[in-house]
C-alpha cells in the first residue's frame, strides 16, 4: 500500500507539464532542490563574477591600456570581490551543506524546511539587488552605479560625500538581505546536526561533514551577525544622517574596519571549513582507508573556529596599531596555523600506505593540499607584521587569498561537485573531460596565481587601475591575465561537462564510489523522503559495516 | 504494522535527542548576541567622543519604572507557560495577558521618552554622536520588544478564541527564551547608557 503511493509520487513528476514543475521548484521546501537551487544560482554567480575578474585582467594585461574607464575599472573590483565571497562561495557551501547534511545524518529533511527555503531566497534577493544596482544604483544624481567602494567598503569612502548616488546602499543592502540568509542557514544547520541525527549517531559517530559544518554554522552566527550589526549602523548613517563612521563629528574610520574584519576573518574560515569537510570525505574514499585522526581532525576544526575569532586585525597592520595589539594579532596568526597544520598532515596521513584512485575528485583535493599549503605559508608570512607592513594591499596579498580561495576553496568545490554529482543527478560525468578540466584549470591557476606574488614583492599595489611600463611588472601581468584563459577554458569544459553529463551520461547507482557514509544508502538522487526505512548506524563507516559483516568497524571504535 | 510501529516507538525512546526549538532559539539568540555586542560596543567606544552637546547626562533619566516592567515580565510569561503546562488555560491567559501589557508600558514609556527627546529637547538621531549611538541601541531593542509583543499578541488572541491548549506549551516555552533574552539585553542596554554613559 504505502510502496503503491510511494512508487506513483516518483512517477508522476515527468508526466506534468514543465510550468508545474518549476513552480515546484520555486515553492518547494525540499533540502535537496534547495541545496541545488544554492548551487546553480551559484554557478550562475561564478560565471559573472568570473567575467568581472576576465574583464580587470584585460585592462592589466599591458601598461596604459584602457580597456575600460577606471570607473568601470572601481565597480568591476568591488563587484567581483562582493559577489564571489558573498553570492558564490557562500551559497555554493551552504547548498552542498543543505543537500548532503540530511542525507548524510540519516533524516528526512532540515530541522526548519521553510527556515531553509527563506534563507534560499533572501541570498538570492541579496544578489539580484547588487546587481540591480546596475539599473538603479544611479539615483538622481547621476554618478556612478554599480558599487565601487571595495569588497570591504572602507569608511569614509562609503558616507554620502563621496559616495553620492545609491551604490552603496545597494551594496549595504545586497549584504544585510544576504546576511539575513546566512544565519537562518546557520540556525538551520546546527539545529539538523544536533537534532535530526538518526538512532545510533552519536556526536562522535557523525560524518566529519556533519561535524565541520556544525562548527561553520557557529562561526556564520558569530561573524556575519557583526557585519550585519556594521551595514544596519552604515545604513543609519547613509540614510538617517547618523555619524558612526563620520569623522567629521567624531566618529571613528577604524571602527568600520574592526566590525568588517571582525566579519572578515572568521569568514575565511566560515568559507574553508566545509571545504575541508569535503576534503574529509574525498580523501578518505579515494585512498580507501577510513580518516586518519578523526577526534584530532574534529578538535583541530574547533580550535580553528575560536581562534579564528581573534585573528581578525592581522588585516590592519598598515593602520598603525599600538605594537600590544600588533603583538598579539601576529600571535594568534601564527596559532591557528597550528590545527591547520594538523589537519593536512591528517590527510597525508589518510593517503599514507593507502590505494590511491586518481579520480577527478581525488585529484582536486589532491591540488588542494599542495595549494592550501602554499597559500598557509604566505598566510604565515603576511601574518608577521613587520613583514605585513611592506606587502600589505600589494599584488602579494592578492595573490595570497586568491590561493586560498581558488585554490583551497573552489578546488575542493569542483572536487565535491564530481564527488556527489552521480548522487543529486542520477549521471556519472565523463571522466575524460573531468580531466581535462582538472589539468587546464590547474595550469592556468598556476599561471595566474604563481606569478602574481612576483610583482607583489616588486610593489604592485592591489585595485590600481593601470601602470608605467619598465618598472619590471609587465611580463608578471601578461602572464597572469594568460593563465586567465586557461582558467576560462577549464570551467567552459567544466560546463559542458555538466550539461552532456545531465543528459547523456552513464547511470551512476546508488553508490558509485563505494563509499561509506549515509548518502549512498538511498536511491541517485535520493527519493522525496530521503530513506523509507530511518538508518541506524553503528559506526562512522555504516555503509561499510553493511559490506563488510565479518569485519565491521564497531569493533574497532 | 503494529510491530514496526512498536519498534520505532521503542527507538525514539532509547535515541533522544535535544528539542530542534530550543537548539534552533538558542542559536537565533546567540546570533543577536553578536549583533547587540557590535552596537553595545560602539555604543562604549563612543562614550564622551561627541564633538558638541548635548550630553548623556543633560537629557536622561534613569527609566526606573519601565525598566520594572519589562523585567516582571520575564516572571509573568514564566508563570504563564507553567500554568498552561499543568493545563490551566484561564490562569495562563490572565499571565499572558499580564506580560502583554507589561512589555506595552515598556514600548510606551521609551516612546514618551523619545517624543520628550524629539520633540522639546530637539536632540536627534543625526544631532551628534551619542545620539546616534542612544537611537540606534535603544531602538535596536525597541524593535525586538515590538516583534516579541507582536508574537505575544498572536498568542493572546488565539487564547481568546479557545485555540491555545496544553500542548503548546512546549512552543510557547520556546518562545519565552526569546522574551527573556529581550529582557537580558534590557539590562545591558540600562547599564551601558543609562549608568555607564550618563
Amino acid at each position: 500500500m504505502a510502496s503503491d503511493t510511494i512508487a506513483l509520487g516518483i512517477a508522476d513528476p515527468d508526466a506534468r507539464p514543465i510550468g508545474e514543475r518549476l513552480h515546484d521548484w520555486v515553492v518547494t521546501v525540499d533540502h535537496k532542490k534547495l541545496g541545488i537551487l544554492y548551487i546553480l544560482y551559484s554557478l550562475f554567480m561564478l560565471v559573472i563574477g568570473g567575467v568581472e575578474a576576465t574583464i580587470m585582467r584585460i585592462q592589466l594585461i599591458v601598461p596604459h591600456n584602457h580597456f575600460v574607464s577606471p570607473q568601470v575599472f572601481n565597480r568591476m573590483f568591488t563587484m567581483h570581490g562582493t559577489t564571489m565571497i558573498f553570492f558564490v562561495a557562500m551559497p555554493i557551501l551552504f547548498g552542498f551543506g543543505t543537500y548532503l547534511i540530511p542525507l548524510m545524518i540519516g533524516t528526512r529533511d532540515m530541522a526548519f524546511p521553510r527556515l531553509n527555503a527563506f534563507s534560499f531566497w533572501m541570498t538570492a534577493f541579496g544578489g539580484l539587488l547588487l546587481y540591480f544596482s546596475f539599473i538603479g544604483g544611479n539615483g538622481l544624481y547621476g554618478a556612478g552605479n554599480a558599487p565601487d567602494v571595495g569588497w570591504f567598503a572602507y569608511a569614509p569612502l562609503t558616507s554620502r560625500a563621496f559616495s553620492p548616488g545609491h551604490s552603496t546602499d545597494f551594496w549595504t543592502l545586497a549584504l544585510l538581505v544576504s546576511g539575513i540568509g546566512s544565519i537562518g542557514t546557520a540556525v538551520n544547520f546546527i539545529t539538523t546536526i544536533l537534532c535530526m541525527r538518526c538512532p545510533g549517531m552519536t556526536l562522535g559517530k557523525m560524518p566529519l561533514l556533519a561535524w565541520l559544518n556544525l562548527v561553520t554554522g557557529g562561526l556564520v552566527i558569530l561573524a556575519v551577525s557583526p557585519l550585519t550589526a556594521a551595514q544596519i549602523m552604515l545604513s543609519i548613517d547613509r540614510y538617517l544622517g547618523g555619524h558612526f563612521f563620520d569623522t567629521q563629528a567624531g566618529g571613528a574610520a577604524v571602527l568600520w574596519m574592526h566590525f568588517f574584519w571582525i566579519f572578515g576573518h572568521p569568514e575565511v574560515y566560515v568559507l574553508i571549513i566545509p571545504c575541508f569537510a569535503f576534503a574529509s570525505e574525498i580523501i578518505p574514499v579515494f585512498s580507501r582507508k577510513p580518516i586518519f585522526g578523526y577526534p584530532v581532525m574534529v578538535g583541530a576544526t574547533v580550535a580553528i573556529g575560536f581562534i579564528s575569532m581573534s585573528v581578525w586585525a592581522h588585516h590592519m597592520f598598515t593602520v598603525g596599531m599600538s605594537s600590544y595589539g600588533n603583538a598579539f594579532f601576529t600571535a594568534t596568526t601564527m596559532v591557528i596555523a597550528v590545527p591547520t597544520g594538523i589537519k593536512i598532515f591528517n590527510w597525508i596521513g589518510t593517503m599514507w600506505g593507502g590505494k590511491i584512485q586518481f579520480r577527478a575528485p581525488m585529484l582536486f583535493c589532491i591540488a588542494f593540499l599542495f595549494q592550501f599549503l602554499i597559500a598557509g605559508l604566505t598566510g604565515i608570512m603576511l601574518g608577521a607584521s613587520p613583514f605585513n607592513w611592506q606587502l600589505s594591499n600589494s599584488y602579494f596579498v592578492v595573490a595570497h587569498f586568491h590561493y586560498v580561495i581558488v585554490g583551497g576553496i573552489l578546488f575542493t568545490v569542483f572536487g565535491a561537485f564530481y564527488y556527489w554529482f552521480p548522487k543529486m543527478s542520477g549521471r556519472m560525468y565523463n571522466d575524460a573531460l573531468a580531466k581535462w578540466h582538472f589539468w587546464l584549470f590547474l595550469i592556468g591557476f598556476h599561471l595566474t596565481f604563481d606569478f602574481m606574488h612576483i610583482p607583489g614583492m616588486l610593489g604592485m599595489p592591489r585595485r590600481i587601475y593601470t601602470y608605467e611600463p619598465g618598472r619590471g611588472w609587465d611580463i608578471w601581468n601578461l602572464i597572469i591575465t594568460i593563465g586567465v584563459f586557461f582558467q576560462i577554458a577549464g570551467v567552459l569544459v567544466f560546463v559542458g561537462n555538466l550539461l552532456w553529463s545531465l543528459l547523456k551520461g552513464e547511470p551512476a547507482g546508488n553508490d558509485p564510489w563505494d563509499a561509506w557514509t549515509l548518502e549512498w544508502s538511498t536511491t541517485s538522487p535520493p527519493p522525496d523522503y530521503n530513506f523509507a526505512k530511518i538508518p541506524v548506524v553503528e559506526s562512522r563507516r555504516p555503509l561499510w559495516d553493511i559490506k563488510h559483516p565479518e569485519d565491521p568497524d564497531w569493533k574497532y571504535e | 504494522m503494529s510491530s514496526a510501529t512498536l519498534a520505532r516507538s521503542s527507538n525514539e525512546s532509547a535515541w533522544a535527542l535535544p528539542s530542534r526549538g530550543r537548539v534552533g532559539m538558542f542559536s537565533l539568540i546567540a546570533a543577536e548576541s553578536a549583533v547587540f555586542t557590535i552596537f553595545v560596543v560602539a555604543h562604549i567606544y563612543y562614550i564622551g567622543k561627541s564633538l558638541s552637546g548635548p550630553t548623556p547626562k543633560d537629557l536622561l533619566e534613569l527609566p526606573i519604572f519601565s525598566t520594572v516592567c519589562l523585567l516582571s515580565s520575564s516572571l509573568t510569561i514564566h508563570l504563564a507557560v507553567r500554568a498552561l503546562r499543568k493545563a490551566k488555560v484561564g490562569v495562563f491567559g490572565l499571565w499572558w495577558f499580564l506580560t502583554m501589557a507589561l512589555g506595552a508600558i515598556f514600548l510606551v514609556a521609551t516612546g514618551r521618552e523619545w517624543q520628550h527627546l524629539i520633540y522639546e529637547k530637539g536632540f536627534t538621531i543625526s544631532t551628534n554622536l551619542f545620539g546616534t549611538t542612544y537611537y540606534s541601541l535603544v531602538g535596536l531593542h525597541a524593535f525586538h520588544v515590538t516583534v516579541g509583543l507582536l508574537a505575544i499578541a498572536l498568542a493572546m488572541i488565539f487564547t481568546l478564541l479557545g485555540k491555545v491548549k496544553p500542548e503548546h506549551s512546549e512552543r510557547l516555552d520556546v518562545f519565552s527564551l526569546y522574551w527573556h533574552f529581550v529582557d537580558v539585553v534590557w539590562v545591558i542596554v540600562f547599564t551601558v547608557v543609562y549608568v555607564i554613559g550618563r
